[in-house]
Formats: structure tokens, sequence, C-alpha cells
């Protein structure tokens, strides 16, 4: 019995090394014509799609200008106030105030909070109110640099359906004693004053008092506004159409807040609203004794980007972005046929002949055909972005502010996603070994769920656990905004909301990937090529 | 390669000369056999039908009721609409089937084989399309069958009952019937669509790439884009939202089309990609 030595061919030492075959596989792609034009079709649509979008609206000004806030300048402009991140706000609330100067101390007794909904046809006119409370109902004390919408703040309230809260700056909030309140359950709260650091207490009895927490609002001016508060946010009906996107209707509501124990403030008061109401007549004030009833509506918070919203009508990143999908499919196609038009031309067994290494042949092209796809998609999404953000200004539009720091992220991580996508493409193509097959398969896996959250064929629960488990959760890494736990909204695909973060999404897109390339290195073993 | 298409030169006419077997009905039964006896072929077909089902009963299952009620006006929920979503992922596999069965043969090498036995080149297009057609009908008929019989059976337990005012699909109502019959007819161009697609491009991946890129662009397009005109005009044009129109059985007049008029919109595009395909097949060499 004779020994099998594996067969080595001779020029192997030296000439499998993963340079080289970097070097052959980068070869291989560039020459074939067909899939350059693949990939320059896959960056032309990504980035054409979604600037259709941003240079095709011609009716949102309109809107605006009926309905949104007053406009300014000469194009559509909505005057969102700006909060001290920069952030479009809602700042509209009634404000029972005086002046408070230098460092100081307000306590107060909240004993109830009641309101008022909306009942019946929410699309009439003027729909009639019942009792209730908005679940963002709420009502407390509150520091403000001045009467500005948009000012740096710091409030401790209780909200309808949230307990104790102490916020800041439209965006931050934490939360105290939880639990509604009431005549039996009343809830004590204090703000405190030094510098600029302001602390947040809350307490059930009045004497024993716990810490909510402690924000520095920086460059406070020595005199600021202090006083009570209330506001109640528009109630949101929610409704979904099956295949035909979200919609909303909604109405005025309004707060009424019971407070006593009135302590570190001496002067006298002043009842105004900050902002405008949301309907007439909603916001007024009652002093009897120690006892002040504050009722207002409005709310304090972000707005939330994203069309059918307050935010309508400004453009938003997501709506550049749009094209993703379709050049996400171009690049399957690529990477699919990058493998498997080996097994069509017979050439895999030169390529293997070549590097008898199966899993190092297989990881040059995964590394070449992923570096391709991610400045495929890095070229796309800022095209994309850049032009669309010029298109949209060019033409006098809102563009829904985004930092900087977030642009980056979602170019880059849309060049991320194109990259782990192509690896799946090619991991599945090495499986089915059918570029067909393949291409179905990746595009059922990646862009169908996507297709079926964002025009909302199934309800908004169902797609956010397809956003969640396939490998279309990678489109997180292009969410703009950040979600606000503090405001009602609806937060779905189609507005640019996904239920994981950017980079968990990303991490199970590139789960699954790893998966595939596993199996198709598995594979590619144990098979004959 | 150059040797290969000479022959195929030369036996054009000696074929042609021998006649009866260039037909409509020869080429009819060799593109039958080709198909039947590919294994992939009855696997797509099985995962066209299941695929479908499953989807549509998983939707169904998803449905839920707003907290203000279960009344048609408050979800605007259309059953046969619910009941049918899977064909959203059964035309993928559908149209896989029907890329392969024209992109494949330029994958193997086999078209030069199909064309020298059946030189009139529009003759085999004409062939492949029926016979695709009949195994799209028949993957149809199974998924919207199983579909139907899943979202009556699932529906109402989730509150899309007849008691809170809803019609589930039915054969035996018109509209119902209109929903059912049109989605087996709207697979059956959407298979078309993409063998014409596939015959133009030559390459079966890149051709079910393109077809579905086509598919889903337009409805991921129209939702979200703010302007609502220009939305309802890409909802007229685009050949799965259009074609899609015949599932509805509620809401008729909000619809951008009539059900006909987008199952028609869906034929205009499958009879463009079959001429555009049937013109670049006649023009270039295989």
């Amino acid at each position: 019995m004779s020994v099998m030595t594996p067969y080595r061919p001779a020029v192997a030492a030296g000439r499998d090394g993963l340079a080289q075959l970097l070097r052959a596989e980068w070869t291989k792609f560039r020459s074939v014509r067909g899939w350059v034009i693949g990939m320059i079709v896959a960056v032309v649509v990504a980035a054409g799609i979604g600037l259709l979008g941003a240079g095709g609206t011609t009716s949102s000004c309109q809107q605006v200008g009926s309905s949104g806030p007053a406009r300014h300048g000469a194009g559509c402009m909505p005057a969102f106030p700006l909060g001290p991140g920069g952030e479009p706000v809602t700042d509209s609330f009634y404000f029972v105030r005086q002046p408070l100067t230098g460092d100081g101390t307000i306590t107060v007794r909240v004993t109830s909070l009641t309101g008022l909904v909306p009942s019946g046809n929410l699309n009439s006119p003027s729909p009639s109110m019942q009792p209730g409370l908005e679940e963002w109902a709420k009502a407390g004390i509150i520091i403000k640099e001045n009467l500005n919408q948009g000012s740096p703040y710091a409030a401790m309230m209780v909200a309808a359906g949230h307990g104790v809260r102490m916020q800041w700056n439209y965006t931050a909030g934490t939360p105290g004693l939880p639990g509604a309140v009431g005549p039996a359950n009343p809830r004590w709260l204090r703000l405190t004053r030094a510098g600029d650091v302001i602390t947040g207490y809350d307490s059930a009895d009045g004497t024993h008092w716990a810490e909510v927490g402690a924000v520095t609002l920086p460059g406070l001016p020595s005199t600021v506004q202090a006083g009570l508060f209330a506001a109640s946010p528009e109630y949101n009906s929610e409704s979904q159409h099956f295949g035909g996107g979200v919609n909303g209707s909604g109405g005025p509501t309004q707060a009424t807040a019971v407070i006593d124990h009135v302590s570190g403030l001496g002067g006298p008061w002043t009842g105004e609203y900050i902002g405008v109401a949301d309907a007439p007549g909603i916001g007024r004030y009652h002093q009897a004794g120690g006892r002040f009833t504050v009722t207002g509506s409005g709310d304090i918070a972000p707005i939330p980007a994203g069309h059918g919203g307050p935010a309508d009508a400004a453009t938003t990143v997501t709506d550049y972005l749009l094209g993703t999908f379709a050049g996400l499919i171009a690049l399957a196609v690529v990477a699919a046929l990058f493998m498997t038009a080996e097994y069509r031309r017979n050439l895999i067994r030169v390529t293997l002949a070549a590097s008898p290494r199966r899993g190092r042949a297989l990881a040059a092209k995964a590394i070449v055909i992923g570096a391709v796809s991610f400045a495929a998609g890095l070229a796309g999404a800022a095209i994309a972005v850049l032009a669309g953000t010029a298109i949209t200004h060019a033409r006098g539009y809102y563009e829904f502010p985004v930092p900087g720091s977030t642009v980056v992220r979602v170019i880059i991580g849309t060049g991320l996603l194109a990259a782990v996508s192509a690896v799946l493409a090619l991991a599945v193509g090495t499986m089915a070994r059918r570029g067909a097959a393949a291409v179905t398969i990746v595009v059922a896996a990646i862009v169908l769920p996507y297709f079926l959250a964002v025009a909302a064929v199934v309800p908004l629960g169902a797609a956010d656990w397809l956003l969640r488990i396939t490998p279309a959760a990678g489109f997180a890494l292009q969410q703009p905004y950040p979600q606000y736990p503090q405001v009602t909204a609806i937060y779905s695909a189609s507005s640019g909301y996904f239920p994981l973060a950017p980079w968990a999404g990303f991490a199970v897109t590139a789960g699954w990937a790893a998966a595939a390339l596993a199996g198709a290195a598995c594979l590619l073993r144990r098979r004959d090529a | 390669m150059m040797q290969a298409v000479a022959g195929v030169e030369r036996t054009r006419p000696v074929l042609a000369a021998r006649g009866g077997r260039t037909g409509l009905p020869d080429a009819l039964h060799a593109e039958w056999t080709k198909l039947r006896t590919l294994a992939a072929t009855w696997w797509l077909l099985a995962a066209a039908a299941a695929l479908t089902v499953a989807v549509s009963a998983a939707v169904s299952l998803a449905v839920q009721c707003r907290l203000s009620g279960c009344a048609p006006a408050q979800t605007g929920a259309d059953p046969a609409r619910i009941s049918l979503a899977g064909v959203d992922l059964g035309q993928a596999v559908v149209a896989l089937l029907a890329g392969n069965a024209v992109g494949g043969e330029y994958g193997t090498g086999m078209i030069r084989v199909t064309l020298a036995a059946t030189p009139r080149r529009l003759t085999m297009l004409a062939a492949k399309a029926v016979v695709v057609t009949g195994w799209a009908l028949a993957a149809g008929i199974v998924a919207v069958l199983g579909s139907v019989l899943a979202g009556r059976l699932i529906l109402p337990g989730r509150g899309l009952s007849a008691a809170n005012g809803y019609v589930l699909v039915s054969l035996g109502n018109g509209p119902g019937l209109r929903a059912a019959l049109g989605s087996v007819l709207y697979l059956a161009l959407i298979a078309l669509l993409a063998l014409g697609v596939t015959a133009a491009v030559r390459d079966s991946a890149a051709g079910v790439g393109l077809v579905l890129g086509l598919l889903y662009l337009f409805p991921i397009v129209s939702s979200v884009i703010p302007d609502h005109v220009l939305a309802r005009h890409l909802e007229q044009i685009a050949p799965m939202t259009a074609g899609l129109d015949i599932q509805a059985t509620t809401g008729l007049r909000s619809l951008p089309l009539t059900p006909w008029q987008g199952l028609g919109v869906l034929a205009a595009w499958a009879a463009a990609a079959l001429v555009l395909g049937g013109l670049l097949l006649r023009l270039r060499d295989a």
C-alpha cells in the first residue's frame, strides 16, 4: 500500500499567498466589463433614485405655508424653534412664572393631573372633547433661561402615563417615582439652582426626598424664569393602511394640574403661553390661597423627523437614501456572478488549481467584492446625501437638521451595508452555484423584508420583527434621526426609524453574512468543483 | 467559440429544409421536455406555492386591530390583500423560474442547440412563453388557493370577521373571485415579464435582478416620496403596484386605477419586455 501524497502544483510555493490571490481576483473583477458596469449601475441607481425624490417634490411647499408654522425667507422654510443642540423642538406650554435671580430652590406638591382628549370623529373640524389624559400630558415646575421658544430649561414634572420625570433641554430625561398622581397619591417636586447646575428631587410625602437628576445648563444667566407649567401634546391616532403607508390623525388635548405647597418663590405671578396654544381657549391658571390650578396644552419636546408628523414637509436624509435597496440588488447580481460565473465557465478549476487552499480562494474573493462594494456604497450614499442636500437648499426647501457626525455614520454605514450584502451574495452564490438562484435568495432576504416594512404591507409590529432578525436589519445604519421615547409618533421604517440601534442592526446583517460565508467555505471544501 | 457559431450558421438551412420539425407544436414539445426534466423546475414550483402560502399566513397572523376598534373604517384593512400578501414573495420565485428557462440556456450553451433545432427564434421564444406561463399558472393556482384558505381560517380569529363587517375572500363572490383569479394571472404575467427581460440581457442572474428591482422599486419609492401627486402617478405605471390592484376588494374608489386596468398595466410591461427580448433575440448572435 502506497502512501498518497496530496498533489501540489510545483508553482504553488509563494504563488498562493493572500496577496497574489487578491491580485488575481481583482484582475478577474476589473476585466469583466459587465461586472464593472453593474457596479456603476449600483452607484447610479442608489444615488439617482434618492435625488429623484429630492428634486421631484412639487407640492409640499403649499402645505407648509397653509398649515405649518410661519415661513420665513423666499422658500418654504418652516420656522421650527431650535433647541440648544440645534434640533427642531416643540416649545409650547402654559407657564405661571416669575423671575428667579441667583441661586434658589422651588418646591411644590402636585395633587392631581386631569385632562381632556378629543372624542368622536377626529377628522371633523371641531372635535368634541371628553375627559382623559394624553400619555405624555405633563405638569410641574420648570426653570427656563428666558421666554424664547427653544431656550435651555430643566423641569421636574408628573407625566400622565410615566410617573415623575426630570427632563431638560428637550431631548433628555430621566425617570423618578413611578405611578400616577392623585389626591391620595400626591407628588412633591423640587428644583434647586446652584450656578449652572440644576438638581431635581422628588418625594411622596414632602419629608423624604430623593435626587432624580442633576444637569448643567452652561451659561445660564443670573436671572432666569421659574414657575409652574402644564402641557399636553396633540393626540395622535395612528392608522395603518395595508399596502398604502401609515396615516395619522389627531387633535388638541389639554391637561389641568392642581398644585399647592408652593415655596421658594415670593413675587407676583404672571400666567402666559410660551408659543401658541394648540387650540384657542386652552391655557389659564387660577390661584386660591396657596392652591394653583394650571391648564395648558402643547409640549416641551423634540420634534421627530419623518413624513406624516409635524415635520411632514421637511426633507430628510432618509429621502436621499431611498435608492440604496435598488443599488443592493445590482450589487447582489455582480457579487453572485463573481462566483457563479466561475462554475459556469469552469474557471473554478483553474482558480482552485492555482489556490488549492479553497478557503483562502473564497476569502480573497470575499475581500475583493466586499472592498469594491464598500466603495460603491460609500460613493452612492455620499453622492445622494451631499447632492440631495444641495438640491434641497437650492430649491429653498427645508431639510431636517442632522449632525455632521451622523451624516458620516450614514454614508460609511451604507458602504458597510453594501459590503456585507455583497459578501452574503457571494457566499450564497458559492453554495447555490447558480447566479439567478443566489440573486433571488439575497433579494428575498435583504430587499423583501425592507420592502414589506417600508411599504407597510405588514403591520408595524411585524415590520419591526422583520427588521430585527432578517439581513435587512443592517438598514438601521442609515437611520439619521434619533427616536424619542418621550414623544409619541409613528416611528416606522418609511420615516427612517429602525427597531435596532445602528451598529446592532449591522451586526445582525454581518452575522448572516459570516454564517453564509462559513457555510460556503464548508461546501466549497467538501464538494468537487 | 467562433467555430461553434459558424456551425450554427451552417446547420440552419439544413434543418429548415427538413421542414415539419420547426413548427410551434414541436417547439412547445421541446420546451416542455426541457423544463419538465429539470429538477430545479419542480423545486421552484413547490417553493413558489409554499412560500406564497407561508407569507400570506404570516401576514394574516400579524394583523392587529386598532385600540379604537376592529371596524373596516378603523383598520383600513382589505382581507383579500392580506390573504394574498404572499404573492409579494411568490412572484420572486416565479420570476426566477421564468428567468432560468431562457437564461439557463445561455449559461450552459444549450441555447445554440435550441436555436439549431428551432431556427425561427420567435417561435422558440413563443414556445418558451407558453410553457413558462403554464408553469406559472400551475404554481399560481396552488399558491392562491392555499393563501385564500389560510386567510379564511386565520383572519376571523384576528378580528377581521364577517361579524365585524369584513367580506373574506371567497371564490363565490365577484370581487373575491377577481382578486384570486387576478393574482394567478398576475403571477403568469410576472413570468412573461421575467422571460422577456432575461431574453434581452441573456443572463438569468442579471435578468432576475433587473425584474426584482423593477418590481420592488416603485412601491418603495412611491410610499416614501412626500409628493402625493407624483406618488400616485408612480403607482399607476408601476408593474407591481398597478398589477396588485387586482387584489383590491375594498376602497376601490381610492385606487389609482381600477383592478383590471392595473393588471393591464402589468400586461403592457410584460408585452413590452417580450417584444424587446424577441427583437434582440432576432438581431443578435446567441
